[in-house]
Protein backbone atom coordinates (compact mmCIF):
# COMPACT_ATOMS: atom_id res chain seq x y z
CA UNK A 1 0.00 0.00 0.00
CA UNK A 2 1.39 3.40 -0.95
CA UNK A 3 1.95 6.45 1.20
CA UNK A 4 -1.52 7.88 1.84
CA UNK A 5 -0.42 11.44 2.58
CA UNK A 6 2.08 13.17 0.29
CA UNK A 7 4.98 15.09 1.80
CA UNK A 8 3.91 18.68 2.45
CA UNK A 9 4.84 21.84 4.36
CA UNK A 10 3.71 20.39 7.68
CA UNK A 11 6.34 17.69 7.45
CA UNK A 12 9.77 17.68 9.03
CA UNK A 13 12.13 17.45 6.10
CA UNK A 14 15.90 17.14 5.66
CA UNK A 15 17.28 17.71 2.19
CA UNK A 16 16.06 19.44 -0.93
CA UNK A 17 12.53 19.09 -2.28
CA UNK A 18 13.94 18.23 -5.72
CA UNK A 19 16.10 15.37 -4.41
CA UNK A 20 15.96 12.28 -6.60
CA UNK A 21 14.59 10.13 -3.81
CA UNK A 22 12.39 10.73 -0.78
CA UNK A 23 12.50 8.49 2.27
CA UNK A 24 9.63 8.79 4.74
CA UNK A 25 9.98 7.17 8.15
CA UNK A 26 7.09 6.57 10.53
CA UNK A 27 8.79 6.28 13.88
CA UNK A 28 8.24 6.04 17.62
CA UNK A 29 10.71 7.73 19.99
CA UNK A 30 10.56 4.87 22.50
CA UNK A 31 10.90 2.07 19.95
CA UNK A 32 14.30 0.35 20.19
CA UNK A 33 14.24 -0.56 16.48
CA UNK A 34 13.67 3.09 15.59
CA UNK A 35 16.64 4.00 17.75
CA UNK A 36 18.77 1.52 15.83
CA UNK A 37 17.41 2.92 12.56
CA UNK A 38 18.28 6.44 13.71
CA UNK A 39 21.98 5.62 13.84
CA UNK A 40 21.87 3.85 10.48
CA UNK A 41 20.02 6.81 8.99
CA UNK A 42 22.81 9.18 10.01
CA UNK A 43 25.08 7.20 7.75
CA UNK A 44 22.47 6.97 5.01
CA UNK A 45 21.97 10.75 5.01
CA UNK A 46 25.70 11.46 4.95
CA UNK A 47 26.27 8.99 2.12
CA UNK A 48 23.32 10.00 -0.04
CA UNK A 49 23.95 13.74 0.32
CA UNK A 50 21.81 15.87 -1.97
CA UNK A 51 20.24 12.86 -3.64
CA UNK A 52 18.05 12.22 -0.59
CA UNK A 53 15.17 13.99 1.06
CA UNK A 54 14.29 12.48 4.45
CA UNK A 55 10.97 12.97 6.24
CA UNK A 56 10.15 11.89 9.78
CA UNK A 57 6.55 11.35 10.86
CA UNK A 58 5.19 10.14 14.17
CA UNK A 59 3.75 6.73 14.89
CA UNK A 60 3.84 6.46 18.68
CA UNK A 61 2.53 3.12 19.94
CA UNK A 62 1.67 4.67 23.26
CA UNK A 63 -0.01 1.70 24.86
CA UNK A 64 3.19 -0.29 24.73
CA UNK A 65 5.56 2.71 24.86
CA UNK A 66 4.13 5.02 27.51
CA UNK A 67 6.64 7.84 26.82
CA UNK A 68 6.34 7.78 23.04
CA UNK A 69 3.43 10.17 22.65
CA UNK A 70 4.87 12.77 25.03
CA UNK A 71 8.25 12.55 23.33
CA UNK A 72 6.61 13.12 19.94
CA UNK A 73 4.76 16.16 21.27
CA UNK A 74 7.98 17.48 22.82
CA UNK A 75 9.79 17.10 19.49
CA UNK A 76 6.97 19.07 17.84
CA UNK A 77 7.21 21.72 20.56
CA UNK A 78 10.94 21.97 19.82
CA UNK A 79 10.03 22.13 16.13
CA UNK A 80 7.80 25.13 16.80
CA UNK A 81 11.00 26.85 17.96
CA UNK A 82 12.96 25.67 14.92
CA UNK A 83 14.72 22.79 16.69
CA UNK A 84 12.84 19.68 15.60
CA UNK A 85 15.83 17.75 14.27
CA UNK A 86 18.19 18.47 17.17
CA UNK A 87 15.42 17.35 19.56
CA UNK A 88 14.65 14.29 17.43
CA UNK A 89 18.32 13.29 17.51
CA UNK A 90 18.73 14.03 21.21
CA UNK A 91 15.72 11.91 22.16
CA UNK A 92 16.95 8.89 20.22
CA UNK A 93 20.45 9.33 21.55
CA UNK A 94 19.15 9.35 25.14
CA UNK A 95 16.31 6.89 24.63
CA UNK A 96 17.34 4.69 27.56
CA UNK A 97 16.72 7.65 29.90
CA UNK A 98 13.46 8.78 28.32
CA UNK A 99 11.24 10.53 30.88
CA UNK A 100 9.39 13.85 31.20
CA UNK A 101 12.42 15.22 33.07
CA UNK A 102 14.78 14.16 30.28
CA UNK A 103 12.64 15.97 27.69
CA UNK A 104 12.86 19.14 29.79
CA UNK A 105 16.64 18.76 30.16
CA UNK A 106 17.06 18.26 26.42
CA UNK A 107 14.92 21.32 25.71
CA UNK A 108 17.11 23.34 28.07
CA UNK A 109 20.26 22.01 26.46
CA UNK A 110 18.96 23.13 23.05
CA UNK A 111 18.34 26.60 24.45
CA UNK A 112 14.59 26.53 23.84
CA UNK A 113 12.29 29.13 25.37
CA UNK A 114 11.32 27.00 28.34
CA UNK A 115 8.05 28.70 29.22
CA UNK A 116 6.80 28.23 25.67
CA UNK A 117 8.07 24.64 25.58
CA UNK A 118 6.37 23.79 28.88
CA UNK A 119 3.12 25.44 27.75
CA UNK A 120 3.11 23.63 24.41
CA UNK A 121 3.82 20.24 25.98
CA UNK A 122 1.50 20.81 28.96
CA UNK A 123 -1.44 21.93 26.81
CA UNK A 124 -0.86 19.12 24.29
CA UNK A 125 -0.71 21.72 21.56
CA UNK A 126 0.71 19.17 19.12
CA UNK A 127 -1.35 16.14 20.13
CA UNK A 128 -3.60 16.51 17.08
CA UNK A 129 -0.64 16.75 14.71
CA UNK A 130 0.92 13.61 16.17
CA UNK A 131 -2.41 11.76 15.90
CA UNK A 132 -2.77 12.91 12.31
CA UNK A 133 0.65 11.47 11.51
CA UNK A 134 -0.36 8.25 13.25
CA UNK A 135 -3.55 7.87 11.21
CA UNK A 136 -1.61 8.67 8.04
CA UNK A 137 0.65 5.75 8.92
CA UNK A 138 -2.30 3.43 9.44
CA UNK A 139 -3.94 4.53 6.19
CA UNK A 140 -0.67 3.87 4.39
CA UNK A 141 -0.71 0.31 5.66
CA UNK A 142 2.02 0.77 8.25
CA UNK A 143 1.72 -1.83 10.97
CA UNK A 144 4.56 -1.06 13.32
CA UNK A 145 7.70 0.99 13.72
CA UNK A 146 9.86 1.93 12.01
CA UNK A 147 7.93 1.89 8.71
CA UNK A 148 9.67 3.27 5.65
CA UNK A 149 8.38 4.54 2.30
CA UNK A 150 10.70 5.23 -0.62
CA UNK A 151 9.22 7.61 -3.18
CA UNK A 152 5.82 6.82 -1.73
CA UNK A 153 6.10 3.04 -1.93
CA UNK A 154 6.51 0.84 1.13
CA UNK A 155 10.03 -0.43 1.75
CA UNK A 156 9.93 -3.90 3.25
CA UNK A 157 13.66 -4.54 3.39
CA UNK A 158 16.08 -4.39 6.26
CA UNK A 159 16.78 -0.91 7.65
CA UNK A 160 20.52 -1.20 8.14
CA UNK A 161 22.46 1.51 6.31
CA UNK A 162 23.77 -0.71 3.51
CA UNK A 163 20.35 -2.10 2.60
CA UNK A 164 18.74 1.32 2.73
CA UNK A 165 21.44 2.95 0.61
CA UNK A 166 21.10 0.18 -2.00
CA UNK A 167 17.35 0.63 -2.17
CA UNK A 168 17.56 4.42 -2.24
CA UNK A 169 20.19 4.46 -5.01
CA UNK A 170 18.07 2.08 -7.03
CA UNK A 171 15.01 4.30 -6.58
CA UNK A 172 17.01 7.43 -7.39
CA UNK A 173 18.24 5.94 -10.64
CA UNK A 174 14.81 4.68 -11.59
CA UNK A 175 13.48 8.20 -11.19
CA UNK A 176 16.36 10.26 -12.64
CA UNK A 177 17.55 8.80 -15.97
CA UNK A 178 20.74 10.89 -15.95
CA UNK A 179 21.79 10.00 -12.44
CA UNK A 180 23.96 7.14 -13.66
CA UNK A 181 26.11 9.54 -15.68
CA UNK A 182 27.49 11.11 -12.55
CA UNK A 183 26.47 14.67 -13.35
CA UNK A 184 25.60 15.52 -9.76
CA UNK A 185 26.90 18.60 -8.09
CA UNK A 186 27.86 17.56 -4.59
CA UNK A 187 26.61 20.03 -2.05
CA UNK A 188 26.74 20.20 1.70
CA UNK A 189 25.53 17.17 3.58
CA UNK A 190 21.90 17.12 4.51
CA UNK A 191 22.45 16.18 8.13
CA UNK B 1 -11.47 -24.94 5.18
CA UNK B 2 -13.01 -21.80 3.76
CA UNK B 3 -13.47 -18.69 5.86
CA UNK B 4 -16.95 -17.26 6.31
CA UNK B 5 -17.70 -14.41 3.94
CA UNK B 6 -19.46 -11.07 4.14
CA UNK B 7 -23.25 -11.36 4.30
CA UNK B 8 -23.26 -14.44 6.55
CA UNK B 9 -24.51 -14.36 10.14
CA UNK B 10 -21.56 -14.44 12.54
CA UNK B 11 -21.68 -17.69 14.53
CA UNK B 12 -22.44 -17.19 18.22
CA UNK B 13 -19.75 -18.11 20.76
CA UNK B 14 -19.12 -17.90 24.47
CA UNK B 15 -15.48 -17.80 25.58
CA UNK B 16 -13.35 -16.77 28.52
CA UNK B 17 -11.97 -13.23 28.33
CA UNK B 18 -10.23 -13.61 31.69
CA UNK B 19 -9.89 -16.69 33.90
CA UNK B 20 -13.23 -15.81 35.54
CA UNK B 21 -15.13 -13.81 32.94
CA UNK B 22 -16.94 -15.17 29.90
CA UNK B 23 -18.06 -13.14 26.88
CA UNK B 24 -20.72 -13.98 24.29
CA UNK B 25 -20.82 -12.45 20.83
CA UNK B 26 -24.52 -11.66 21.43
CA UNK B 27 -23.47 -9.48 24.41
CA UNK B 28 -22.46 -6.97 21.74
CA UNK B 29 -25.78 -6.86 19.92
CA UNK B 30 -26.34 -3.26 18.77
CA UNK B 31 -22.59 -2.63 18.53
CA UNK B 32 -20.10 -3.42 15.84
CA UNK B 33 -17.43 -6.00 16.60
CA UNK B 34 -14.03 -6.42 14.98
CA UNK B 35 -13.08 -10.03 15.59
CA UNK B 36 -9.34 -10.56 15.21
CA UNK B 37 -8.25 -14.18 14.98
CA UNK B 38 -4.50 -14.53 15.44
CA UNK B 39 -2.32 -17.63 15.69
CA UNK B 40 -0.78 -17.28 19.13
CA UNK B 41 0.18 -14.99 21.99
CA UNK B 42 3.84 -13.93 22.16
CA UNK B 43 4.81 -14.29 18.50
CA UNK B 44 6.24 -10.98 17.26
CA UNK B 45 3.89 -10.32 14.34
CA UNK B 46 0.78 -10.80 16.46
CA UNK B 47 2.24 -8.49 19.05
CA UNK B 48 2.62 -5.70 16.52
CA UNK B 49 -0.82 -6.31 15.07
CA UNK B 50 -2.53 -6.23 18.44
CA UNK B 51 -0.46 -3.22 19.53
CA UNK B 52 -1.75 -1.34 16.51
CA UNK B 53 -5.39 -2.26 17.16
CA UNK B 54 -4.93 -1.45 20.81
CA UNK B 55 -3.73 1.99 19.77
CA UNK B 56 -6.76 2.44 17.53
CA UNK B 57 -9.43 1.66 20.14
CA UNK B 58 -10.65 5.27 20.16
CA UNK B 59 -10.68 5.39 16.38
CA UNK B 60 -12.72 2.17 16.23
CA UNK B 61 -15.07 3.55 18.90
CA UNK B 62 -15.82 6.51 16.61
CA UNK B 63 -17.33 3.93 14.29
CA UNK B 64 -19.17 2.26 17.21
CA UNK B 65 -16.89 -0.74 16.93
CA UNK B 66 -15.16 -2.80 19.59
CA UNK B 67 -12.07 -4.81 18.73
CA UNK B 68 -11.64 -8.26 20.28
CA UNK B 69 -8.71 -10.63 19.83
CA UNK B 70 -9.14 -14.40 19.79
CA UNK B 71 -6.61 -17.22 19.79
CA UNK B 72 -6.35 -20.79 21.06
CA UNK B 73 -4.21 -19.72 24.03
CA UNK B 74 -5.57 -20.27 27.54
CA UNK B 75 -7.05 -17.50 29.66
CA UNK B 76 -4.04 -17.39 32.00
CA UNK B 77 -1.71 -17.09 29.03
CA UNK B 78 -3.79 -14.20 27.68
CA UNK B 79 -3.72 -12.55 31.11
CA UNK B 80 0.08 -12.69 31.24
CA UNK B 81 0.38 -11.54 27.62
CA UNK B 82 -1.94 -8.57 28.12
CA UNK B 83 -0.11 -7.51 31.25
CA UNK B 84 3.30 -7.86 29.63
CA UNK B 85 2.34 -5.83 26.55
CA UNK B 86 0.07 -3.33 28.26
CA UNK B 87 -2.84 -4.21 25.97
CA UNK B 88 -6.33 -3.10 26.88
CA UNK B 89 -8.11 -5.12 24.19
CA UNK B 90 -10.11 -8.13 25.35
CA UNK B 91 -8.46 -11.39 24.30
CA UNK B 92 -10.67 -14.46 24.12
CA UNK B 93 -9.54 -18.04 24.70
CA UNK B 94 -10.70 -20.42 22.00
CA UNK B 95 -9.26 -23.13 24.19
CA UNK B 96 -11.87 -25.79 24.99
CA UNK B 97 -12.91 -27.44 22.77
CA UNK B 98 -9.72 -26.19 21.17
CA UNK B 99 -10.23 -23.93 18.18
CA UNK B 100 -13.98 -24.56 17.98
CA UNK B 101 -14.81 -20.92 17.26
CA UNK B 102 -12.03 -20.69 14.67
CA UNK B 103 -13.53 -23.81 13.03
CA UNK B 104 -17.00 -22.22 13.09
CA UNK B 105 -15.58 -19.20 11.23
CA UNK B 106 -13.61 -21.40 8.85
CA UNK B 107 -10.19 -20.15 9.94
CA UNK B 108 -8.70 -23.10 11.85
CA UNK B 109 -5.44 -24.69 10.69
CA UNK B 110 -5.77 -28.20 12.02
CA UNK B 111 -2.22 -29.20 11.08
CA UNK B 112 -0.65 -26.55 13.30
CA UNK B 113 -3.50 -26.39 15.79
CA UNK B 114 -3.73 -22.61 15.37
CA UNK B 115 -6.13 -20.20 13.80
CA UNK B 116 -5.42 -18.23 10.69
CA UNK B 117 -4.67 -14.54 10.95
CA UNK B 118 -8.19 -13.43 10.03
CA UNK B 119 -10.35 -10.36 10.48
CA UNK B 120 -14.16 -10.20 10.63
CA UNK B 121 -16.10 -6.96 10.93
CA UNK B 122 -19.55 -7.75 12.32
CA UNK B 123 -22.44 -5.27 12.25
CA UNK B 124 -24.98 -4.30 14.91
CA UNK B 125 -27.26 -7.17 13.88
CA UNK B 126 -24.54 -9.81 14.08
CA UNK B 127 -23.94 -10.11 10.33
CA UNK B 128 -20.41 -10.31 8.92
CA UNK B 129 -19.85 -7.27 6.73
CA UNK B 130 -16.17 -7.72 5.89
CA UNK B 131 -13.88 -10.73 6.14
CA UNK B 132 -10.20 -11.00 5.41
CA UNK B 133 -7.68 -13.81 5.84
CA UNK B 134 -4.10 -12.60 5.82
CA UNK B 135 -1.06 -14.68 4.92
CA UNK B 136 -0.12 -16.01 8.36
CA UNK B 137 3.24 -14.25 8.68
CA UNK B 138 1.99 -10.89 7.47
CA UNK B 139 0.47 -8.21 9.62
CA UNK B 140 -2.74 -7.10 7.85
CA UNK B 141 -2.70 -3.65 9.43
CA UNK B 142 -5.86 -1.66 10.06
CA UNK B 143 -6.62 0.12 6.82
CA UNK B 144 -8.99 -2.62 5.61
CA UNK B 145 -10.91 -2.56 8.88
CA UNK B 146 -11.26 1.23 8.78
CA UNK B 147 -12.43 1.15 5.17
CA UNK B 148 -15.04 -1.48 6.04
CA UNK B 149 -16.29 0.59 9.00
CA UNK B 150 -16.46 3.74 6.86
CA UNK B 151 -18.42 1.85 4.24
CA UNK B 152 -20.85 0.70 6.94
CA UNK B 153 -21.18 4.30 8.20
CA UNK B 154 -22.07 5.42 4.69
CA UNK B 155 -24.69 2.73 4.14
CA UNK B 156 -26.44 3.39 7.46
CA UNK B 157 -26.50 7.18 7.22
Amino acid sequence: MSLAKPVDDNDHVLGASDAAVTLVEYGDFQCPHCRAAHFYLKNVLATMGNDLRFVFRHMPLSQIHPMAQLAAEAAEAAGAQGEFWPMHDAIYENQDLLSPALLTRLAQRLGLGMQQFADDVGSHRFLAKVKEDFMGAVRSGAVGTPSFFINGEPYEGSFDDESLIDALRFAAQARAPHAAKGLHVRGPRAH
Amino acid sequence: MEALKAGVRAPEFELNATPDQRIKLSDFHGQRVILVFYPADWSPVCGDQLALYNELRDEFAKHKAMCIGISVDGAWCHAAFRENRGYKLALLSDFEPKGQVARDYGVYRSREGLSERALFVIDEEGVIRWAYVSPIGINPGADGILKALEEMDRSTS
